[in-house]
């Protein structure tokens, strides 16, 4: 049962880590609380984040793992997941996921109930992997990763640009830098 | 002769048209950026989407989406182009339970027919397939904001593409890079509160824009204008839409990304990131009930 429930709080850690960035605050307000390894760690998880849609998902995530990842199509092998610890670093190793890549299972390290570290133990195998992984990956959050400068960015994503407004829009703009 | 590896920032050809009332804009990498086959490609896209805009504009009264919605024709009497897309806005009515539709409500009640929002992602992923003919050739389409990326190869460079910030059209809020599918963002900037939720007449509240990344841009374009109109319900729909992934920023400033049916459900943090770094990670697809 104990590690049924390690590997629920790391699902819910992870999924966390997913849902609970603010782009307004620093990066520590991504860490969540999973020291007491229960089920009941999951209401901390909406305390990572204070909107509405971070909160709603954060508990939908709870649900996720609560029934098991095959419910998600994603064909998770089960529970079969370990936790270790060393004074109050703990790191949580999630079950392996069948994925259309192959299997796929992450370690996380935490640290005082903040995540310090995501690994990927298993990675799925094949000839296009990284592209794919590149190109099912999550948009990255400036503030949490980069500033606007140094992005190297070839085209701008945003809601429609009007032909007048375009000569102030940022693609226009980072045409202007030689950002393109 | 193998192609040398070239940065993503030289060797871009640009070209830009004004073009069903938003800038459209093509970068091309490879042996077509400049090339005159890469030009020709471009110069039939151009073409084929004022075709696109003299069938569908509703700002012009000849159109046969205008003629269509006075009764002066039947669909039967138009191209089939216009069956296609009264189809997808029709599907797209039922999969978001009314959040999106081609009838759009007026203040005289009567509804008007206004497919405009099916009609730029189906035309730009349509147009697409021109320039997919070009060999070795890399491409990034965009109509105002809106596009489909290309990579003629795994060896070649992903397409980073910026998502704007909803409060300053000055800013990016994320970067997300891809190498073939589509990124769409819908929200209220730049032109004010232009999108209304089909099923009130109001405008929606609650999110200032949706970024969705899928393999299509017909269906990513759709998805985004329908979560943005959804507002509090938009995370659910979404990761239950075949898409790869998405970005919703809400109006109070904060951020929800959501893994759609065809995202990678990992975090993948390459050996010596930070551990902040989300590069990828888990998805959810549930209600968002509390379920303690």
């Amino acid at each position: 049962m104990r590690r049924i429930v390690l590997w629920f709080a790391a699902t819910v850690t992870v999924v966390v880590l997913l849902f609970g960035y603010h782009t307004s605050t620093d990066k520590s307000s991504a860490s969540v609380s999973t020291s007491s390894g229960s089920p009941t760690s999951t209401s901390s998880t909406s305390s990572g984040s204070s909107s509405s849609g971070s909160g709603s998902s954060g508990s939908g995530s709870s649900g996720s793992g609560s029934s098991g990842s095959g419910s998600s199509g994603s064909g998770s092998s089960g529970s079969g997941s370990s936790g270790s610890s060393s004074s109050s670093t703990k790191t949580y190793t999630g079950s392996v996921a069948q994925t259309r890549w192959g299997p796929v299972q992450v370690k996380i390290t935490v640290q005082s109930g903040k995540i310090t570290d995501v690994t990927v133990l298993q990675q799925p195998n094949g000839n296009q992997r990284d592209q794919e992984i590149n190109d099912y990956a999550l948009p990255i959050l400036i503030s949490d990763t980069i500033d606007a400068q140094s992005a190297k960015i070839d085209m701008v994503s945003g809601a429609t640009v009007t032909s007048e407004g375009y000569l102030t829009s940022l693609q226009a703009a980072l045409d202007e830098a030689g950002l393109g | 002769m193998s192609a040398q590896p070239v940065a993503a920032s030289d060797r871009t050809r640009r070209y830009v048209e004004q073009l069903m009332g938003m800038p459209v804009s093509l970068a091309l990498r490879g042996r077509h950026a400049g090339s005159s086959a890469g030009a020709a490609a471009w110069q039939a896209v151009v073409e084929e989407l004022r075709g696109v805009d003299r069938l569908f504009s509703t700002y012009r009264a000849d159109s046969m989406i205008s003629r269509l919605d006075r009764g002066e024709l039947i669909v039967e009497e138009c191209p089939p182009e216009v069956a296609e897309v009264l189809e997808l806005g029709r599907e797209a009515e039922q999969r978001s339970d009314g959040a999106f539709s081609i009838m759009l409500p007026t203040a005289n009640g009567r509804r008007r027919l206004d497919p405009s929002g099916v009609v730029k992602g189906w035309a730009v992923q349509r147009a697409a397939r021109i320039l997919r003919e070009l060999e070795d050739t890399d491409f990034c389409l965009s109509a105002g904001g809106d596009m489909v990326c290309h990579t003629a190869g795994p060896d070649r460079p992903e397409w980073k593409i910026g998502i704007e910030d909803p409060r300053g059209p000055k800013g990016l809020i994320a970067v997300v890079p891809v190498r073939s599918g589509a990124v769409a963002t819908s929200g209220s900037a730049h032109r004010g509160a232009h999108l209304v939720d089909p099923r009130t007449g109001e405008p929606p509240a609650g999110i200032a824009s949706v970024t969705v990344i899928a393999d299509s841009l017909t269906w990513a374009d759709i998805d985004a204008t329908a979560a943005y109109v959804l507002g509090r319900d938009a995370i659910r729909w979404l990761s239950d839409r075949p898409i790869r992934s998405a970005l919703v920023v809400w109006a109070d400033d904060t951020t929800t990304r959501v893994i759609g049916r065809l995202g990678l459900p990992t975090v993948v943090t390459p050996a010596g990131t930070p551990p902040y770094a989300p590069a990828a990670a888990a998805r959810s697809q549930t209600s968002p009930t509390t379920s303690i």
